[in-house]
Order: structure tokens, then sequence, then C-alpha cells
């Protein structure tokens, strides 16, 4: 019986910590009052190619989610800039080009090829060929065999 | 016809696992270590300021355009808002860059003009002009991601230095002489 009250000490403590936990900051951000941050665009096929983009950017804040993800105001604020220009007719290529012109490769998630990473997309190529190279010695050696 | 010769590994390579394993456990840890800066940082240093024209945040201050910075002398623009906590540290320092001559403009993202007004009634008001950046448009066509940043833009509008975070007290020489050189 001596255990209980540690018990009960416990629980209360943690539900103190959690009561704490979910007091909200003091400093709140005020959200954007960017038009297209949480709402679609009303047509279908533009809203998808947005939606598309979007998943593919970095939020620059919260840096493992893409903007499509976050609820932070900036990459509500990013959400917006995407499907106005979408809407605007442009092309999403071009919003990321715009984007990266900016804040660099780091923003998007897509990978561009760049005088820096060519031999990410080179390797692969080049072991292919090395593989064959290497079987069909083997295949000629099983022949002549 | 000859059956195919079988060559004996050299006495070193049965190390080689052991050597590559090795080799990438370095390379981890290293990265455990030192884990790589993941500050975004504007590529539009040393080029021209994008164009843009803010409305005024506050009913008696002239708001905030490019035009209202490429006025032949160097400027800071201060990128800030009433709810950043380290916007309140680097007050004090605008102040004293301000005292010192130097033309401070700001642009506060996000901001109302009431919490706006609060802030700089408590930490006092360096700001020449101040630009409503209430979407985020203009803080996104800097390559800004966060508050506060200051650029330094000289005369003819050309974007020559980006401060990241905070000014504290021991940035506000580096900053004049980046004033300095952005004058010449």
């Amino acid at each position: 019986m001596t255990r209980r009250p540690a018990a009960l000490s416990l629980t209360a403590l943690s539900l103190a910590m959690a009561l704490w936990l979910t007091v909200p900051a003091a400093a709140q951000e005020e959200q954007t009052t960017a038009p297209f941050a949480y709402r679609q665009l009303d047509d279908p096929a533009k809203e998808q190619q947005a939606q598309a983009l979007m998943e593919t950017l970095r939020c620059l804040q919260c840096q493992g989610q893409s903007i499509a993800d976050s609820d932070a105001p900036i990459a509500g604020s990013m959400r917006s800039l995407v499907r106005e220009r979408i809407a605007a007719g442009e092309q999403p290529e071009a919003i990321r080009g715009w984007l990266i012109e900016r804040y660099g490769d780091y923003v998007s998630y897509a990978p561009q090829l760049t005088s820096l990473t060519w031999p990410l997309f080179a390797l692969p190529v080049v072991l292919i060929g090395l593989a064959a190279l290497l079987l069909r010695k083997r295949f000629r050696r099983g022949e002549a065999r | 016809m000859s059956p195919p010769v079988r060559t004996k590994a050299p006495a070193w390579a049965i190390w080689l696992p052991l050597g590559l394993f090795l080799a990438f456990a370095a390379l981890v840890t290293i990265g455990l270590l030192r884990p790589a800066d993941r500050t975004v940082a504007s590529t539009l240093i040393g080029k021209p300021m994008p164009a843009f024209a803010l409305p005024p945040a506050l009913p008696d201050r002239p708001g905030l355009g490019s035009a209202d910075i490429a006025t032949g002398k160097p400027h800071l623009v201060n990128i800030f808002a009433s709810w950043c906590i380290p916007c309140r540290v680097e007050a004090p320092q605008l102040r004293a860059l301000a005292g010192a001559g130097v033309p401070i403009v700001g642009i506060s993202v996000r901001d109302s003009t009431e919490a706006l007004t609060g802030f700089l009634k408590e930490n006092g008001d360096p700001y020449q002009r101040i630009g409503a950046d209430d979407d985020g448009k203009v803080q996104l066509a800097l390559g800004s991601s966060g508050v506060p940043e200051t650029y330094v833009i000289d005369g003819r509008g050309v974007i020559r230095y980006q401060h990241i975070g905070e000014i504290r007290p021991e940035h506000v020489a580096m900053i004049l002489a980046k004033l300095q050189e952005a004058s010449q």
C-alpha cells in the first residue's frame, strides 16, 4: 500500500505536465492573410497542379516538411504564392525556378540537374554499364567452357 | 581452350570490408557531431532588390517600395514582426544604428497595426518607413526565410549583405562596415 501515493503523485505530475504543454505560447504569430493559404483553387485541374508542386517544395521554417504538409505561417504564404501563380497560368517548373533563384536548390525536394549534382545522375548509368561489361565477360567464359 | 585461371586475391583484400565499414562509421560520426548548417540564406546577394510596393503598416508612417530604397545612399532593410521575440532582442542595436545616422526601413511580416504600435512603443522605433507585408509575399521575393533578417542595400538598390537572425551588440560594428562597403 505504500506505493499508491507515489503512483498517484506521478499521475498528478504527468497530468500537470500535459496541461502545461497545451498552454499556447504567449507570442502567437499572426496567421498569413494570403488568400490561398488554406483555400483550394476553384479549378480542380489547376488545384491538382498546385498540389503536386507544393508537395515537392520545402517549408523554410519546419524544414522536414513540404509546404503542403506544414502549418507554419510562412508555408501558408508559399502555398498562396504557388496557387495564385498557377491560377494566373504560370508553369509549375517556372514557379519552382523562381523559388530556387531566391533560396537555392534546398527549397526544392525534386533534385535539379546542375554542375554539382550531375554525378548523382551519371553514376547509375556508369554502374549499369560496368555490370553489363562484367556479365558479358562471365557469359563468354561460360560459352567457352 | 585453357580453363579460366583463378587469380588469388591479395592478402590485404580481407581487410577491405572492415576498412569500408570504419570509413562509413567515421563519416556518420562526423555528421552527428557537426550537423550541417540548415540556415537558408538568400541567393540574391549581389543582385538588385526585386521590385515591390508595400502599403503603410501604420497610419502615420509611409509604406515601403523598392524605389524608396535605391536613393543613392545605403539602407538597412529590417524584416521584423511584433510577434517575433528575437526582434525585441535586436531593437536596442537598431536604435543605436539609427542614432548613428543609418537609414533603416522596416518590413513587418504577418502583423497587425495594433500589435505593431504596441511593439514600437515598448521597444523603440528606428524606422523611417514601415511596409506591411501581411501575406508574406515580399518576404518570399527577397529570399528571406524568417524574422528577423536585415539586408544591407546599396544606393543603386543592390542587395549587398543579408544578416539572418537578430543583430546582437557584437554585430553592430560589422553591420556598419558592410554599410561603409556598400557606400563605395
